[in-house]
This record gives C-alpha cells, sequence and structure tokens, in this order.
C-alpha cells in the first residue's frame, strides 16, 4: 500500500503542476475586478450573467453540441452497425474511412469543407446541377454549416465506441430473439439498441465534449458572425485584452460542460449495469 | 397432451458448404414425434451446422427439411417455430427473468394479461417462480438454464433444439438438470434434439443417438445398440472405451492376431480370407481365466485402478500391446497385484467387434 502511494506520487505533482495550478490560476484570476486587475470580487460573474449577450452565447454553444451529437449518433450508429457486421475485410475498410478525420490536420480538413460548402463550393454544384435547388444553398457561415462539419469530423469519436460494444454483443441473443418469433425491427429496438447504450453513451460525451470545443471547425466555418464560447473567450482575451472575464468564461464554460458531461455519464453506467451478463 | 403437440421432424440427404468446405454431408434422419435424439460427436463434426439448419438459421445447401409433412425451407426462424436452448443460454441480459419469458409471447402478439398468466405457469414448470424479477446475472448457471427453458417452451414450439445445454453447469448440477430436462421433455411430448459431445449424457438422456464424424452420421440407433453394435469403428471407439487388436480374418470365422494368437470371432461377422482388420473388445467384455487355457492370452498387471464399483486393470500382453480390462470389485475388496501374470478371454465370441482396417 505505502510503495503504491509512493510510486503515484510523481505523477500526482505532474498533474498539480500542469492541471490543477493552471485552474487556481484560472479561477484566481476571473476574482480580479477588471482589466487593471486590482482587488477581489464576483464581478465578473455577475456581469455574465445578468448580460443576455454573454449566455446566449453559452447556450447557443451548448445546443451546437447537442445538433452535431445527435446528427452525429444518427449517421454513426448505422455507420458502427455496418461495420460490425461486415466481414473482416469490409471492417477494416469501413473503419479505415471513419478514422481517417481523426488523421488529417483539423486546418487543412477544415478548409477542405469551405470549398465543398461555399457559394460555388462542391456540394452546391452538384444541388444546382441535380435541379435540386435554383440558388446556392448557404451553408458556410451558418449553423447548419457548422454542424455538418462538425458531426462529419467528430464521427470516429461516435463510431469507434459504439461499434466496441456492438462486436462485443453476444450474436446468439440476437439469435434466440429472432427463434422466439420477433422480427428484424423487434430484436433491433427491444435487444440490439438496449444492450448498446453503454457505446452510444461513450460515444455522445465524446462528440459533444469535442464539438463545443472545437475552436477552429466553429470558426472557420461559422464565420465572425457566430459566436460560440471559445470564440468568444479567445476575443474577450486577445481582442478586448479583458483576461479576468476571459477567465470567468472559461471558468463557467468548463463546469457546465462538465455537468453535461457528468449526468450523461451517470446515465452511462446505469445502462451498463443494467446491460451486464 | 402428450400427441398433439409432437411433431415428426425429418432431415432428408442434408448437405452444406461453407465455401468449398462441407460441413455436413447427406444426412438423413427421421425423427419421430416426441422423441428425444442425441447428436453426438466430435467437436467441429457439424453438430452446431446441423441445428442451425434445423431451425432456418441458415439455409442448406442441398436437402429438404421437413416438419410433419410440410418442407420448411423456406420459413424463417420465427416462423418455424422452434425452440433452441443455447450452451451460454443467451438469456436476455437487460430483462428480468420474466421479461426474458414474455419476450417471445410478445413477439407473438398474445394479449397482455395471457402473458402474465402464460409466464407465471411456465416459471412455475422449472421451479423459478419466486425468480421472475430478478436478472439473469443474479442467477446461478442452472437456473439460467431452467429460465432459458421456460423462455423457449412458452412459445410452445414444435421441436426443441438443445445446443450442449449442459456444457457450463459442473457436474452434480448437470446430473440434476440432466433429469429435469427429460422430465420436461417427457411431459411436454416435444419432439427434441439434443446436440452433444459428452457420450454419457447421450446414452442417459436420448432415445435415440445419432453418432457423427466429420460432417455425416455413422451409426443411429438406441443407446444399448450404439454401445453393443457399433457399426463402425469411429462408433465403437468414440462411445465407451475399448481396446483395439489389428490381425488378419480367417476361417473360423476368427482373427489371427498380429502377435500370433487366434481369436474367435461371432459367426455374424464376413470378411474375405487374408483380410486385414480391427478386432474390438470393450474392457468388461474381457474375463479373467485361472489357467492358460484354449484362446486365453497371457499378460502381466501393469497399472490398477480402482474406479469405485469395478476395477479397471492395464495389462500388457505377452509379445503384444497394452489392453484394459474392467471387473466388478468384489466385497473383500481384494485387488489382483501389479506384476502379476493373468491370463485373460473374451467373454463370448460375440463380444469381439470386428472391422476392416482402414
Ligand atoms: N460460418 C462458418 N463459416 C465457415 N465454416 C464454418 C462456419 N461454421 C462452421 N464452420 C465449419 O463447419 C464445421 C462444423 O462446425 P460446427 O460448428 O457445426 O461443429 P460442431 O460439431 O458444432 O463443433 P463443436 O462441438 O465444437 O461445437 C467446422 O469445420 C467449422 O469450421
Ligand atoms: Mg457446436
Amino acid at each position: 500500500m505505502e510503495a503504491d502511494s509512493r510510486l503515484v506520487l510523481p505523477l500526482a505533482a505532474i498533474f498539480t503542476a500542469f492541471f490543477v495550478a493552471p485552474l487556481v490560476v484560472l479561477l484566481l484570476l476571473s476574482l480580479h475586478g477588471d482589466i487593471a486587475m486590482q482587488g477581489w470580487t464576483l464581478h465578473n460573474y455577475v456581469k455574465f450573467f445578468t448580460d443576455p449577450f454573454s449566455y446566449s452565447i453559452l447556450i447557443d454553444t451548448l445546443l451546437l453540441g447537442v445538433k452535431a451529437t445527435l446528427v452525429c449518433l444518427l449517421f454513426g450508429y448505422p455507420i458502427a452497425w455496418l461495420c460490425a457486421r461486415a466481414g473482416a475485410r469490409w471492417q477494416s475498410v469501413l473503419v479505415f474511412l471513419v478514422i481517417l478525420p481523426i488523421l488529417t490536420s483539423v486546418v487543412v480538413r477544415t478548409f477542405s469543407w469551405i470549398v465543398i460548402l461555399g457559394r460555388q463550393g462542391l456540394l452546391n454544384q452538384v444541388v444546382m446541377g441535380l435541379g435540386l435547388s435554383n440558388e446556392p444553398l448557404r451553408l458556410l457561415y451558418t449553423e447548419v454549416g457548422v454542424v455538418m462539419v462538425l458531426a462529419q469530423v467528430q464521427m470516429p469519436l461516435m463510431v469507434l465506441p459504439i461499434l466496441t460494444v456492438l462486436s462485443k454483443l453476444d450474436p446468439n441473443l440476437a439469435d434466440a430473439s429472432r427463434v422466439l418469433g420477433a422480427g428484424e425491427w423487434r430484436t433491433f429496438f427491444r435487444v440490439t439498441l438496449p444492450l448498446s447504450l453503454p457505446g452510444i453513451i461513450a460515444g455522445c460525451i465524446l462528440t459533444y465534449a469535442a464539438s463545443i470545443t472545437a475552436f477552429v471547425t466553429q470558426t472557420l466555418i461559422g464565420g465572425a458572425r457566430l459566436i460560440y464560447m471559445p470564440l468568444n473567450i479567445y476575443q474577450q482575451a486577445v481582442g478586448a485584452n479583458n483576461w479576468p472575464f476571459a477567465a470567468a468564461l472559461s471558468i463557467i464554460f468548463m463546469i457546465t460542460v462538465m455537468i453535461v458531461v457528468g449526468v450523461l455519464g451517470a446515465i452511462g453506467r446505469r445502462s451498463e449495469i443494467h446491460g451486464r451478463a | 397432451m402428450t400427441a398433439s403437440r409432437s411433431h415428426r421432424l425429418r432431415l432428408e440427404a442434408i448437405t452444406h458448404r461453407f465455401g468449398a468446405s462441407t460441413a455436413v454431408r447427406d444426412i438423413n434422419l427421421d425423427i419421430a414425434g416426441g422423441e428425444l435424439v442425441a447428436l453426438l460427436g466430435p467437436s467441429g463434426c457439424g453438430k452446431s451446422t446441423l441445428l442451425r439448419i434445423i431451425s432456418g438459421f441458415i439455409r442448406q445447401t442441398e436437402g429438404r427439411v421437413l416438419f410433419d409433412d410440410s418442407v420448411v425451407d423456406a420459413l424463417s426462424p420465427a416462423e418455424r417455430g422452434v425452440g433452441i436452448v443455447f450452451q451460454n443460454y443467451a438469456l436476455f441480459p437487460h430483462m428480468s427473468v420474466g421479461e426474458n419469458v414474455a419476450y417471445g409471447l410478445q413477439a407473438h402478439k398474445w394479449p397482455r394479461e395471457r402473458i402474465g398468466k402464460r409466464v407465471a405457469e411456465m416459471l412455475d414448470l422449472v421451479h423459478m417462480g419466486e425468480f421472475a424479477s430478478r436478472k439473469p446475472r443474479e442467477l446461478s448457471g442452472g437456473q439460467q438454464q431452467r429460465v432459458a427453458l421456460a423462455r423457449c417452451l412458452a412459445i410452445d414450439p414444435k421441436v426443441l433444439l438443445l445446443d450442449e445445454p449442459f456444457g457450463a453447469l459442473d457436474k452434480n448440477l448437470r446430473l440434476d438438470m440432466q433429469i429435469e430436462v427429460k422430465r420436461l421433455q417427457r411431459q411436454s411430448g416435444i419432439t427434441t434434439i439434443l446436440v452433444t459431445h459428452d457420450q454419457e449424457e447421450a446414452l442417459s438422456m436420448a432415445d435415440r443417438i445419432a453418432v457423427m464424424s466429420r460432417g455425416h452420421i455413422e451409426q443411429v440407433s438406441t443407446p444399448t445398440g450404439i454401445y453393443d453394435t457399433p457399426q463402425t469403428l469411429f462408433v465403437n471407439e468414440f462411445v465407451g472405451t475399448t481396446n483395439v487388436l489389428r490381425g488378419e480374418f480367417i476361417e473360423g470365422p476368427a482373427v489371427r492376431l498380429e502377435h500370433g494368437p487366434i481369436l474367435p470371432v461371432g459367426p455374424d461377422k464376413a470378411f474375405q480370407q487374408g483380410r486385414a482388420v480391427v478386432v474390438s473388445i470393450r474392457p468388461e467384455q474381457l474375463r479373467f481365466r485361472p489357467a492358460p487355457s484354449d484362446g486365453a492370452f497371457a499378460a502381466v498387471i501393469t497399472t490398477v485402478l480402482p474406479l469405485g464399483a469395478q476395477v479397471v486393470y492395464d495389462v500388457a500382453l505377452t509379445g503384444g500391446p497394452s489392453l484394459k480390462i474392467a471387473e466388478p470389485r468384489d466385497a473383500e475388496g481384494g485387488l489382483r497385484p501389479v506384476g502379476a501374470t493373468v491370463y485373460l478371454a473374451p467373454a463370448s465370441p460375440a463380444a469381439c467387434n470386428v472391422f476392416p482396417a482402414s
């Protein structure tokens, strides 16, 4: 026991130095009154919650995460399901395609999305070429565009946990369901889906956390008029040079994210207890 | 109750290939309503494949499956009305025992009130009534198996398929569950196929046994028929233990063994003169003789194994191979000593099975 705890000490020291300490600095910074950084006050927090503009950005950001996560789940679950069902060779091809976004630089892949989504972009050429619309769709610098790109970019974070759970599912369970008279749909909704809930929750937590903090994607695709928390913090700190307010925003953002992730995690743990054989 | 629920099952010339490899080959089996047939064979011989063909999960490459007199090949597993107990039971882990049993009834669109009654009735049948609200993980192996049985019997299947259902149970519990399953099977009169690679299980439970080897059926017979009159050397060696001696077939009928002596065999054995054959004698069909007499082999005892009610001796024939011989242990419990010279002979010529040498 003693030897164990001593082994942990260096790790704990590193953790304190590089993670806890900056947070403490951030917290202290946020309690300074103004740009001059004099005195102690809750002024920055009061300002945030009394300024509709500030907190509407937080709400927008949290909702953006929800939308991106839902779209990601909508496409990610079927992809994971196909991967789990595919033969070994197809499975590796599909998994490679899914993780491809992780393997390219954020900036590069975001710019290629700009090329796709723009007024003269690939997508609009296809849509107009097919005669689905007479005017180019507005996707770049809109939330729809941001959600689309986030969903694509975070796809691996959704697909991989679900795929892991699905491929560990006992195939006899689906067989048992079918032989008891259930069709494909009943088998899916009553057996496969509930048992893959732990993977869905894990995928949602990862996708959600990654989507709301995706500074580059949000900013490049969303443009200057769509402001989310990461950009807001950046503008306060670097643009307005108001470090205490930026620090307060960071703390508030962090805590709300922790609450969301905590709630999802609690649901996940419950479903896991239910699902364990 | 029995007759109405008993359905006949027929397999006609079933062959199945996975790509280039043949998993089962030309299987013919006719199972009467209410009969319990064991599929017995070593790992990989195609037992599970055959079970999956009967249940409709895989469509055989050739041949037909008939329930009563109708071909079911085009029917899905759901439509065939078979019940399966999987080796790992495959209970739905996120549902309670009661919900597991109700699952098939819901899928069959039973009205809600009747489902409740039926679930209670089925759980009582397997003595699991008080566990209805438990989750499968809170049950022991034997209890899980009872639930799996109740779940598949609830929908009143035409045929019950058991894929190595006792493999995961320890020895005592296994015997209890074998008796229990046999009781339920008799009581419901349901036609049943039991897949197993445990010969004792097949011998004790089945009305008939189909011994399989490398994808085809070697012999179908009653347990005693399989044990006493095996038709192939494979069946003889796979079911029970036996001694195998090589030799050549001669007039008599008899077999001249490789190491010299001549062994008379039953008059029903007919082979060409000089044909290379193997003779198989079960250990309990060998007898000790008090003195070197006609047709008795001299041997030296090398190992003594007192196995409860009987004693098995390993003996080395003079100038020949080793044999096993079993003898009931007498009340005094006197054992023959290691190193003693003994004389032994088959109980009768009919006790020797003769097969062509491969
Ligand atoms: N899906 C499949 N694809 C290819 N080959 C298969 C498949 N399923 C089974 N086989 C092959 O068919 C043969 C029979 O397999 P099967 O599972 O029926 O054996 P088994 O008698 O049930 O063995 P065990 O006692 O180990 O369960 C084996 O050689 C196996 O490798
Ligand atoms: Mg098998």
